[in-house]
């Protein structure tokens, strides 16, 4: 199915069998004028995985993640999700099926409350009616810890808040799989801390995780494999203390030579 | 599954407003069995306003697609309902049939406009409906400039005419406010809402952008093709410039922006403040236009949220709010 080295099996904890692949890229190019953005990247994730994405800016793992998601298409490549091509699919359909995402710069929907932003999720993407959305958005709440905020304007929210909405409207959509885009990006220790928690819970809820994120200790306490970009290219991917090993990676995102 | 999870109730002060406002659509549909009819007509061009600006509030408040060509939609509504009048239709059916036939023109224009963004839909809009306008006049039945009048219902007595048209009228504008308030507060509302505020986003959890803004967009412009037919029928005559006017944009911006962006109220409060100064300086003539960007540029300057912001903050909170409140009581009661 895959050419890669360890797709997830990389992980020490699982002896299971493989799942099945549910996200998949094939040698997805994007070109902005002459940069080539992502440049025949190759990436996989299975069922329940939780992936950690590394690499230096400008990598193109923002990139990656907006052509997974449908934000533009790509020049080059195919992309599956459960089996069937979204290529060519708009982000609402993608998500329909099971595949959300979070902005790196969160992007609440300004002028509705926290819960409108939950709930216009719930119903859209979730698919839900009228009282089973307020249901839905009402849980999504309680569990991102955002119920006190519920009839709040988005506006009046902080970095914290901002980042847990993301999380709450993408998981309001009742997803398969969720990009995670630098979650934790600009918060304090003790943000962080509650930050992970959230997404340890998400992943033992079964829900399958994509993450790019700088903080490597914030990332590694949660994914199973790492996949590391440089100028967009994969340039390692498998088991994260062997991914964090590599030379190359070193190299390219460390900025040290390995002696 | 049972549902825990509720909306906070109506507030006292919402259904007060909800009470009179029945009432006095009840008076208003009433209003000919006493009123004069200098009245009638003056509340007929009121209706028509109130029509005008909750569409345009649809479009631009809630969905964030400013558009200065609407008049597009009541031109051609005006048009379309002169020829169906030729073509040997009774002029009330007409009247009917002519917004609706709007639609067919709205809706591919849609595919066309919706992919525009901000500014780009708001100029092509003015553009399509000074490019209507000007297929339009080539019509010999519209005689270019002159314009013609809709001598089938000219016929009618007047009496009867201005009492039918002005229920018309009311009924059409309560049908407008009654619809715009259910979609509002139902998914639509939110999704429309999202797309306003960041349409990237919006797509990113499933909404359907292009299916909501068309959808609005078209209810829009049938709210626009109703006024245009209405407009007239009381006028009698229909003349393409006036018709395809850029004033009628002016006015929906004026009464939209004055009475409250993105609420429920206030654009029928707008409506309301411009009808009452049409009304008192109307007889100014040009002074009485400069008199309105007056008002507009006090409120953009000292109210940028409108007479409903002003009402907001004097009572804590917005009239008719179109906001979904979570009850956070019954949620501590159901857990």
């Amino acid at each position: 199915m895959t050419q890669h080295p360890s797709p997830g099996t990389g992980d020490l904890h699982n002896d299971a069998p493989p799942r099945a692949v549910v996200l998949s890229a094939d040698r997805l190019v994007k070109r902005f004028g002459s940069l080539r953005a992502l440049d025949t990247v190759s990436f996989h994730v299975r069922d329940g995985e939780a992936v950690g994405v590394v690499g230096p800016n400008g990598a193109g793992k923002t990139t990656l993640f907006a052509a997974l998601a449908g934000t533009f298409p790509v020049n080059e490549g195919r992309i599956s999700f459960g089996g069937q091509a979204i290529t060519h699919a708009s982000a609402e359909t993608r998500n329909a099926l099971g595949l959300a995402r979070t902005y790196q710069v969160p992007r609440p929907f300004l002028g509705m409350t926290v819960f409108e932003n939950v709930l216009v999720a719930a119903q859209a993407g979730g698919g839900a009616g009228q009282a089973e959305a307020r249901d839905l958005a009402a849980d999504v709440l309680a569990r991102t810890g955002l119920m006190p905020l519920a009839n709040v304007p988005a506006a009046a929210t902080g970095l914290l808040d901002r980042k847990r909405l993301e999380v709450a409207r993408a998981i309001a959509t009742r997803p398969r799989v969720i990009l995670l885009d630098e979650i934790g990006g600009g918060l304090t220790e003790a943000e962080l801390v509650k930050l992970i928690a959230l997404i340890d819970s998400l992943k033992a809820a079964g829900l399958t995780i994509v993450w790019i994120e700088h903080i490597l200790h914030a990332l590694l306490k949660v994914v199973t494999r790492l996949v590391c970009m440089a100028e967009g290219r994969v340039l390692a991917e498998g088991d994260p203390q062997e991914v964090m090993k590599d030379p190359s990676v070193r190299r390219a995102y460390l900025g040290s030579d390995p002696e | 599954m049972s549902h825990t999870h509720v909306l906070a109730a109506v507030s006292r002060l919402d259904k007060v407003l909800i009470g009179l406002g029945a009432a006095l659509a009840g008076l208003l549909l009433a209003l000919p069995l006493f009123g004069s009819p200098l009245i009638v007509d003056k509340l007929t061009l009121l209706m028509i306003y109130i029509i005008l600006a909750v569409s345009w509030n649809l479009l631009a408040g809630f969905a964030g697609l400013v558009s200065v060509g609407q008049q597009a939609f009541i031109g051609l509504a005006g048009y379309f309902v002169l020829r169906l009048a030729e073509a040997g239709m009774a002029p009330f059916p007409a009247l009917i049939a002519g917004a609706v036939v709007v639609l067919l023109v709205a809706w591919p224009l849609s595919w066309f406009v919706l992919r525009l963004k901000a500014a780009e839909f708001a100029v092509a809009m003015w553009v399509l409906a000074e490019a209507i306008r000007s297929v339009i006049m080539f019509d010999p039945l519209v005689q270019g400039e002159t314009g013609r009048s809709l001598v089938t219902l000219n016929a009618i007595d007047a009496d009867l005419r201005r009492t039918a048209i002005y229920l018309m009228a009311v009924a059409s504008a309560i049908l407008v406010l009654a619809v715009s308030y259910r979609l509002l507060r139902g998914r639509l509302g939110g999704e429309s809402q999202a797309i306003r505020d960041d349409e990237e986003a919006a797509g990113s959890v499933g909404v359907s952008t292009m299916r909501v803004k068309r959808t609005i967009f078209l209810i829009s412009a049938l709210g626009c093709a109703i006024a245009g037919t209405l407009w007239l029928a009381s006028a009698i005559t229909y003349q393409p410039r006036a018709a395809f006017g850029i004033n009628w944009s002016v006015f929906m911006l004026f009464m939209v922006l004055v009475g409250g962006l993105g609420s429920f109220l206030g654009p029928v409060l707008g409506a309301l403040l411009l009808f009452a100064l049409q009304e008192a300086f109307g007889d100014f003539g040009a002074w009485y236009l400069t008199g309105i960007g007056c008002v507009a540029m006090l409120f953009a300057l000292y109210a940028p949220r409108g007479i409903i912001g002003l009402i907001t903050d004097r009572l804590g909170r917005e009239p008719l709010s179109m906001r979904k409140e979570l009850d956070v009581r019954s949620e501590r009661r159901g857990r």
